[in-house]
């Protein structure tokens, strides 16, 4: 090729272009200029014993490669009465996944891979599921129906998953305003997923079956932070209960946005809160692109005249020596090539941070074509030496002008249809705008494609379950047990002065009932024991291992000690070190290992004037209270304990 | 009037009238726990009269405490209609024709996502639209000759399935597919091996362990594989055709008389008992476990075979079985019993005399095993003698149920004993096999360690 494009001033130009916003530095007002919208599907696992439809243990996991059994499955579409296939239906299908569940005897019956059908519904779930509705004010169901809805990735054995609404509407508070749900559903959590390779996928099914409910908001976030924010006071209120679990992957969210004018697009199982808005960020951010690639698009050509053209490449007349070609080679794989008609710009258009369009088209080669990436080379990457070498016979091979992109990937015959008809899924797509699918989150904060956005008519009611009535008795005994609501107790902890950034450590573990009992039994106040959960023991926790089972009910018993010998609860700070180090020792052992000696006002302030003396001696500093602190450091852990360092403080200024 | 409320009754009628809310009613409804909007959907019969039931838009349903309603409104209204839109199943002169006949059992379906109905799809056009992969393996064409339950197949629909496969051989089909409820098809598999013999081509008999609206189905599978039996296979038997494993690996093919269902639920609950089976079968070929089978031929000579007597019956013995269970069978005229002893096929004394009276009744008694796998030898104990002297006749290795549907075909067709006994003891279609091979009997034993580790190598 005689004049290479300059690709990544492209992409610079491109995402300045759609104004493109560093999330850093991104304002409310940004955000509304985007429209930006966002809503929640919030996953929570229930803390129940057993599973939900069969008596196999909840939260009982098993290793990657452990396993005592393997079943095969392949997911096949049904039809809805249009006689067509729905959008995910088709393109699971057309992915011809080999499905492999790896069970293990101790988690999984015959239930799970759905060669029995479902037991009596567990009640303590259901139980739970409507305690949590009841929290959030909602019209909770007078009659539970269980439904199926459908799933082809395999994530279910069976094809779909039991699913039924607890209660609909309600409402969540928010810093500034009120967020409103649709609904709280329960359901049962899918397998987790070990590996996807190629055509085969892998699931174990320890996780499978485990009670879930699943809330949903409507999208009235309106900023990445309150995205963020509405996760948050969701999972707090979950765990308010003490009936959910709390461990990595047992909340689990999925998270819809859109820009003005974009698509609903879901991304799924985002596992930490804290990616969210960055993750939501960008996704509205590359919808904006999407967008304006529609609009450039069109302005050159009707979707309608856009036709690909594709060749297979002939290895012999290729010059170059790239690494990805001579590896098809080896492995007997075809070339092909593929023109874009009027693409050039759009390639390598900016979709999001350190991607461009093409990766739209590479992932999607990857989930529905089942090619491993690297799956593509294209005339708008970052350095196309290939291009450079073999430019000239893959346009001839093409027909292609000067305003057209091409695409080489390689493949066996088997995939090679569905890879083309991909590519220009994909590229027609792009006259659209944004496509209903569903991404996966990265790390990183952008996003990929994982499939096609199931519609809300995948449901059918389950034939193998009887509706389940929730009678007025049932949900009063059950409003009885209400904890209190998360709300109120953010009201609580400014009430008792507790700062801000101790209310997370607090209400994610749950620990206001635990305060209100120290406080009760004790008398310590509340923002003291607070600080200390919050900051001291937060803080112990990242730096330090147990040598036992460390758990909250010692703080308790700590501060009752503290109660019975009389000291003064500050010793407590000190107490917590090796409390938390060594949870069974003996209170009386801390307090030797402190070196702790009971020593009354009298005899501290016999030590004052000694040290007085002796500062005077060393003294340097010019600093009026230099005295003052020097001697209360030296006197402070003498006096902890015995009496209050406020105390202390007085005396010592009396003293000196 | 009744039609426009579904299945509503009681106190959800009384309410759905007052309203004036039908059923497909776009209705918005009021209640002491807040307020839900969604189309009124038909009640199963046998749920209360306590509550209605809604589809919501987001595609759930959910059920609304009657007590509870304060207001109901109509919004609009909708019939669902059921109906499936057709596509053509191609036609190929090169093609083998099949033929599918449906019992009433779901072979496919397809959901009406409105309303959440499981539509059951049997025209070849329904089944094109289901199992496009039939249209590669065959012409086919579809006949409803019932819609009954399994558990409702007969003898007279035993005898109408027979004498139309009879007719559909006259007229030179390649290949029959009976579509069979899994429950009794082990029962109906015998008897068409009894009333269609010699058939010159295949009659595979195929069901759904899954009910055909769930993506992971074994419905569609075994559809295909027991077409591309009836259509390709050399085997011009009687046969069952189910998944193997669990897994969607592979289908077998049964012998129509040595065939049970073992399982209430699994996929692969079809097992041949006492031998192996016929063959295996995917999507790309048939392999042959055994090669002593009825081969396929080009000449239409098959004998129907349609006779049967109703008053049969199996008696499941047990210990401490009073002889009045034997007794009051004889008091309602049955004409022949079969018995599922126990161990080598045997009763307790105190039915001794029962049994004596129903012989002299003339009544057929014959002996089976309740073990399944195994012969039954009533001369290694006094027991089995005694029996034997009373008139009863040892079954050999014939299934309880297989001997229950034989000698109800025997005594269709001959009075006399000595002849129902000659029919009864001449196998037809290896109902009684003169050996059982050493892989006839497999229970594997979970739990030791050599079994979990060949568990853990195939696939079940
Ligand atoms: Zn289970």
């Amino acid at each position: 090729m005689s004049d290479i494009f300059d690709v990544v001033n492209n992409f610079h130009e491109t995402k300045k272009e759609i104004g493109y916003v560093d999330f850093k530095s991104a304002t409310e007002k940004d955000y509304k200029k985007i429209g930006f919208k966002c809503g929640l599907e919030v996953h929570q696992q229930l803390k129940t014993e057993k599973k939900l439809f069969c008596r196999c243990p909840a939260s009982t996991y098993q290793k990657i490669d452990e396993y005592d059994a393997e079943v095969i499955r392949h997911m096949r579409p049904t039809l809805s009465e249009l006689g067509e296939y729905d959008g995910t239906a088709l393109m699971e299908f057309r992915t011809r996944k080999n499905i492999t569940y790896r069970l293990k005897n101790e988690t999984t019956c015959t239930y799970e891979i759905d060669d029995t059908p479902p037991f009596k519904i567990n009640l303590d779930a259901l139980k739970i599921a409507i305690q949590i509705s009841l929290l959030v004010k909602q019209s909770v169901v007078g009659e539970l129906h269980i439904i199926r809805k459908q799933y082809l990735d395999g994530s279910i054995p069976a094809g779909f998953q039991r699913t039924g609404i607890i209660g609909i509407e309600g409402e969540i508070p928010l810093k500034n305003k009120t967020i409103r749900l649709i609904q709280i559903s329960i359901e049962e959590d899918s397998a987790r997923e070990i590996s996807d390779i190629g055509h085969e996928r892998v699931y174990r099914t320890d996780r499978l079956g485990m009670p879930l409910i699943e809330t949903v908001t409507y999208p009235e976030m309106l900023t990445p932070q309150e995205a963020a924010e509405a996760c948050q006071y969701l999972r707090f209120m979950a765990r308010s209960t003490g009936n959910v679990y709390t461990g990595i992957g047992a909340a689990r969210q999925d998270v819809n946005v859109s820009c003005e004018g974009g698509t609903r697009v879901e991304i799924k199982g985002v596992a930490h809160i804290k990616w969210i808005p960055l993750l939501t960020h960008n996704e509205c951010y590359r919808q904006v692109a999407l967008l304006k690639i529609r609009e450039r698009l069109l302005k050159k050509i009707k979707p309608s005249e856009w036709n690909m053209n594709v060749v297979e490449l002939d290895y012999n007349k290729l010059t170059s020596s790239t690494h990805f070609v001579l590896k098809a080679k080896e492995e007997n794989k075809k070339l092909i090539a593929v023109n874009l008609p009027n693409f050039k710009g759009i390639l390598s258009h900016f979709t999001q941070p350190g991607k461009m369009f093409s990766n739209e088209i590479a992932d999607r080669l990857k989930v529905i074509a089942c090619l491993e990436h690297p799956n593509m080379l294209s005339s708008e990457m970052p350095r196309p030496e290939f291009f450079f070498a073999d430019g000239d016979y893959i346009k001839k091979a093409l027909d292609a002008s000067d305003d057209d992109a091409q695409i080489i990937f390689w493949t066996d015959e088997y995939d090679r249809q569905i890879a083309t008809e991909t590519i220009e899924e994909r590229c027609q797509m792009a006259f659209e705008g944004v496509p209903n699918e569903t991404r996966k989150g990265l790390p990183d904060g952008t996003t990929i494609f994982e499939r096609v956005l199931p519609g809300a008519d995948r449901m059918y009611p389950d034939t193998d379950t009887a509706p389940i009535c929730i009678p007025e008795k049932l949900i009063e005994d059950i409003r009885q047990t209400l904890p209190h609501d998360v709300c109120d107790e953010m009201k609580t902890l400014t009430e008792w002065g507790v700062p801000e950034s101790a209310w997370t450590y607090i209400l994610k573990n749950n620990l206001m009932m635990m305060i209100r009992r120290i406080n009760y039994e004790t008398d310590v106040n509340y923002k003291f024991i607070a600080k200390l959960f919050a900051y001291d023991l937060n803080h112990l926790e990242g730096q330090l291992k147990p040598s036992g089972e460390f758990t909250f009910s010692k703080v308790l018993g700590m501060f009752r000690f503290i109660k019975e010998e009389n000291l003064h609860p500050e010793i407590s700070r000190l107490m917590l070190v090796e409390l938390y180090q060594q949870p069974n020792m003996r209170f009386e052992s801390i307090l030797e290992q402190l070196d702790f000696k009971r020593r009354d006002k009298e005899k501290l302030k016999s030590y004052i004037p000694l040290l007085s003396e002796k500062f005077d001696q060393i003294n340097t500093s010019k600093e009026a209270d230099a005295k003052f602190h020097w001697v209360m450091g030296q006197i402070r852990n003498k006096a902890i304990g015995n009496i209050a360092l406020t105390d202390l403080a007085k005396i010592v200024k009396e003293s000196i | 009037m009744a039609d426009l409320f579904k299945g509503y009754k009681g106190n959800a009628l009384e309410l759905l009238k007052k309203y004036k809310i039908r059923v497909w009613s776009d209705a918005v409804v009021s209640t002491t726990r807040g307020e839900f909007a969604g189309i009124v959907l038909p009640r199963a019969e046998n749920d209360d009269d306590l509550h209605i039931v809604l589809k919501m838009v987001t595609g759930y349903n959910v059920g609304i405490l009657v007590d509870t309603i304060t207001n109901m409104k109509e919004e609009g209204y909708k019939e669902a209609n059921y109906k499936i839109p057709e596509k053509e199943f191609p036609y190929s002169a090169e093609k083998p024709n099949v033929k599918l006949f449906g019992t009433g059992g779901t072979i496919a379906s397809r959901l009406d996502y409105r309303t959440g109905a499981v539509i059951p799809a049997f025209s070849p056009g329904e089944l094109y639209g289901a199992v496009p992969e039939l249209a590669d393996i065959c012409n086919m064409t579809t006949e409803k000759l019932f819609a009954v339950f399994s558990e409702n197949m007969g003898p007279q629909e035993y005898i109408t399935l027979a004498k139309c496969i009879g007719k559909e051989i006259e007229n030179g089909i390649d290949g029959i597919v009976v579509g069979h409820g899994t429950d009794t098809m082990h029962h109906t598999a015998a008897a068409l091996s009894f009333m269609v013999q010699d058939s010159p081509v295949p009659i595979v008999m195929v069901g759904s362990q899954r009910s055909s609206d769930r993506p992971s189905s074994d419905a569609a599978l075994n559809l295909i594989h027991a077409t591309k039996a009836a259509a390709e296979s050399d085997i011009a038997e009687v046969m069952v055709c189910m998944f193997g494993p669990t897994s969607d690996e592979y289908g077998l093919l049964h012998s129509g008389c040595r065939v049970r269902k073992m399982h209430s639920s699994y996929r692969s609950t079809f097992r041949t008992i006492g031998d192996t089976p016929i063959a295996t079968i995917n999507k790309d070929s048939i392999t042959h476990i055994k090669d002593n089978f009825k081969h396929r031929r080009k000449d239409r000579d098959v004998k129907i075979l349609p006779y049967f007597e109703e008053k049969v019956a199996i008696v499941y013995y047990y210990p401490n079985m009073q002889p009045d269970i034997i007794d009051s069978l004889i008091e309602n005229g049955y004409k022949g019993i079969v018995i599922a002893g126990t161990g080598l096929g045997h009763v307790n004394k105190e039915i001794y005399p029962a049994i004596e009276r129903a012989t002299a009744k003339g009544i057929a008694i014959y002996m089976t095993v309740q073990t399944l796998w195994g012969y039954v030898h009533m001369f290694v104990y006094d027991t089995g003698r005694d029996l034997m002297a009373m008139g009863i006749i040892p079954a050999d290795n014939m299934l309880p149920e297989v001997a229950y549907i034989k000698l109800g075909w025997a005594l269709g067709q001959a009075d006399d004993l000595d002849k129902v006994k000659e029919i009864m003891l001449t196998p037809i279609s290896d109902e009684i096999t003169e050996r059982e091979p050493y892989n006839g009997y497999l229970v594997f034993q979970g739990g030791i360690p050599e079994m979990e580790a060949y568990l853990k190598r195939i696939h079940k």
